[in-house]
């Protein structure tokens, strides 16, 4: 295939791919507004025997006396113009919240996503050079009992062991924001996935010839590791970087919890359970896109980077 | 064979002949020469291998003792889990928080009185009922969870990918893209959205039914991976039978004239089962894991009855005081999860067909 063509096919997938992304978000839209909607009561309806006239008036403000299909089309119609409208609970601008929430969740998850994506290339590495010899046995041991507890447990016995008895590390709060317990507790899962992914393709990349001719060319060891296998080991663990990376920044919520980190995570089941409708649309539009946007990039870097990929 | 002493020693270029060579074969020898290897089904060839995987044989066997266990224990263990704990009829409020193989005052009293109590292995919780029943039921839960929502997601992506894959054109593409959509919602935000407003829905309408002593909640959970997570099976279901299609055998069915049912049940399906297999044993603990994401943050299952995602959840709060209270169901979610993965791997090293050398 010339440059050209590939060039050509690079594009024409892209393009599908930004197509899909872009039907994704909405069908995400769709499902949130209508599903929320089905939710008996609103989000005026659990406050203590509110005047009738008082809700009627605050339901026609919000348009929420309106059908449910004209409420939607108002709502992506003011998101287009970049308006995601107030919270109904606090009355802020969803846009602040949004912003000031996503710091803190976006700070955590991409400390958590940096440091599972570098230990685990490195841990999986050191597993497959040292093949059933004990770095190797005490790495897969470790990761698969990682993967093996549920991530809040997990935390609960970090902050118990290492901030509440040990007394190592600080517990989280506002004027001190202490990220080591969170990271560990929020990375473990991902690094033990990466680790095991990478010692899999690092050992199939080790028995490629290309590796063997390397090696009887004379090429020092450590370039043959860090040029020829390291970088071929890493195209498998590109397409599980995108997702991880998603599943961080809208999984957190349950490190958040424990550590009562004041995130996007909880805002969203927060604002699930007070029914505050143009809260929920918002996270959850946001996360989508975010996570649409992070499996799109994976993908396509892992096409570009991928010489055996054909595209078809 | 063994009489080449009576024989004499042959000169080294001599052309005498060898009258060993020439004596009748044994019955032990002719039986060599018909069969080399006994003939090895495929089922038994894994199963070997399998056999000889100790880390896999051992989850085999805890997943055993664990299942025989939380069947057979609540039919002659003396609490429920329910129920407070009573001591000759009434109710015993000072057995609250128990550590394990403790009693309280009025237990103690009664075992001066000569009464028999049966020990509280692992203590009571703050409600004082007995924590083993709990944590009992709560592998009886959580595993039966991981269990039916792996069943609909293997029932569900099996039907969908077989028809996928088999059919191929339009309708593979069509379906493929209804896949790929599914496959790029946000899981963790559709959950929560979806078990709180089928909660809610689902409450109303399944009052007086069978299945409202399941609770809404289990059902709701069941609902979510049966609109979910079955996308990941079709998924595989349908490569698999992409790539088991087009080999000759099945060109010869259709020659035949077997209509589509019978080439997807007879033919294609068998060849793909243990790949499937293998990905329903790893399904199980991500069933369980997101059973107990629910629980904590309250949308599992339902109060009195306890899984121990929720055990463990309940735990949180006093954590300090009493530890035992969350290491216990943490041990069991960790042993099955672990049993789980360990088990799935070595199917998955006996059994699928692209390892196999």
């Amino acid at each position: 295939m010339t440059a050209k063509e590939r060039l050509f096919w690079m594009l024409k997938y892209t393009i599908k791919r930004v197509l899909l992304a872009i039907v994704t978000v909405f069908i995400i839209s769709a499902i949130t507004f209508f599903a929320m909607n089905a939710i008996p009561g609103g989000p005026f309806a659990k406050e203590k025997a509110p005047d009738p006239a008082v809700q009627a008036a605050l339901e026609a403000r919000f348009n929420l006396d309106k059908p449910v299909g004209q409420q939607y089309l108002i709502y992506m119609n003011n998101l287009f113009h970049g308006d995601f409208g107030i919270s109904l609970k606090t009355g802020r601008e969803i846009s602040q919240i949004i912003s000031e929430k996503f710091a803190v969740s976006a700070k955590l998850g991409g400390m958590a996503a940096l440091c599972a994506v570098v230990l685990g290339l490195l841990l999986g590495s050191i597993a497959a050079l040292c093949r059933n010899k004990w770095p190797d046995r005490l790495i897969i041991f470790l990761t698969t009992l990682f993967v093996s507890v549920p991530s809040f447990i997990l935390a609960t016995i970090l902050l118990l062991v290492f901030a509440l008895q040990l007394k190592w590390v600080g517990v989280f709060s506002t004027d001190n924001p202490n990220y080591v317990l969170p990271v560990i507790s929020l990375m473990l899962y991902p690094m033990s996935y990466i680790t095991r992914l990478t010692k899999s393709s690092m050992l199939d990349v080790l028995g490629q010839d290309y590796i063997r001719t390397a090696r009887a060319k004379g090429v020092r060891e450590s370039l043959v590791i860090a040029k020829h296998a390291l970088r071929n080991a890493l195209i498998p663990v590109i397409t599980y970087v995108g997702p991880m990376v998603a599943g961080i920044l809208t999984g957190s919520m349950v490190i958040e919890t424990v550590f009562s980190i004041g995130g996007l995570g909880t805002e969203f089941v927060r604002s699930i359970n007070n029914q505050d409708y143009p809260m929920i649309m918002a996270t959850t539009i946001f996360l989508a896109i975010l996570m649409v946007i992070a499996t799109l990039l994976s993908d396509l870097v892992y096409k570009l980077i991928d010489p055996k990929i054909t595209f078809d | 064979m063994n009489n080449a002493d009576r024989l004499p020693k042959k000169n080294l270029l001599s052309l005498q002949i060898d009258l060993s060579k020439f004596e009748k074969a044994t019955d032990e020898e002719k039986a060599q020469h018909e069969t080399m290897r006994e003939s090895t089904t495929f089922f038994k060839d894994g199963m070997r291998k399998l056999r000889k995987n100790p880390l896999a044989m051992m989850s085999l066997i805890i997943l055993a003792v664990l299942v025989i266990s939380i069947i057979v224990v609540p039919f002659f263990y003396p609490y429920s889990y329910e129920q407070m704990i009573t001591v000759n009829g009434k109710r015993d409020k000072t057995a609250k928080n128990l550590a394990p193989f403790t009693y309280s005052k009025m237990e103690q009293k009664a075992i001066d009185e000569g009464q028999k109590i049966f020990p509280h292995i692992f203590g009571t919780d703050e409600l004082c009922r007995d924590y083993f029943i709990r944590v009992v039921y709560g592998a009886r839960v959580s595993l039966a969870v991981g269990l039916f929502a792996s069943l609909i997601v293997l029932v569900i992506g099996l039907v969908y990918g077989s028809v996928a894959g088999y059919f191929g054109g339009t309708v593979d593409m069509v379906m493929m893209r209804i896949v790929d959509i599914i496959y790029s919602l946000p899981d963790t935000l559709m959950v929560v959205l979806l078990s709180v407003v089928l909660n809610q829905i689902l409450g109303a309408k399944l009052q007086g039914t069978v299945l409202a002593k399941l609770g809404t909640n289990m059902i709701s959970l069941f609902v979510v991976f049966g609109v979910l997570y079955w996308v990941g099976m079709a998924r595989l279901v349908r490569g698999q039978i992409l790539s088991i299609r087009n080999n000759e055998y099945v060109l010869a069915a259709r020659a035949l004239g077997a209509k589509p049912g019978r080439i997807i049940k007879k033919h294609i399906l068998p060849n793909c089962m243990s790949v499937i297999f293998i990905s329903v044993a790893l399904q199980i603990p991500s069933a369980i894991f997101t059973e107990s994401f629910l629980s904590f943050i309250g949308l599992g299952v339902q109060a009195p009855m306890p899984s121990l995602g929720s055990l463990a959840n309940a735990a949180r709060g006093g954590m300090q005081s009493y530890p035992y209270k969350m290491v216990f169901p943490a041990i069991i979610i960790c042993l099955i999860v672990l049993s789980f993965n360990l088990l799935g791997d070595g199917l998955r090293d006996a059994f699928d067909p692209k390892l196999r050398r």
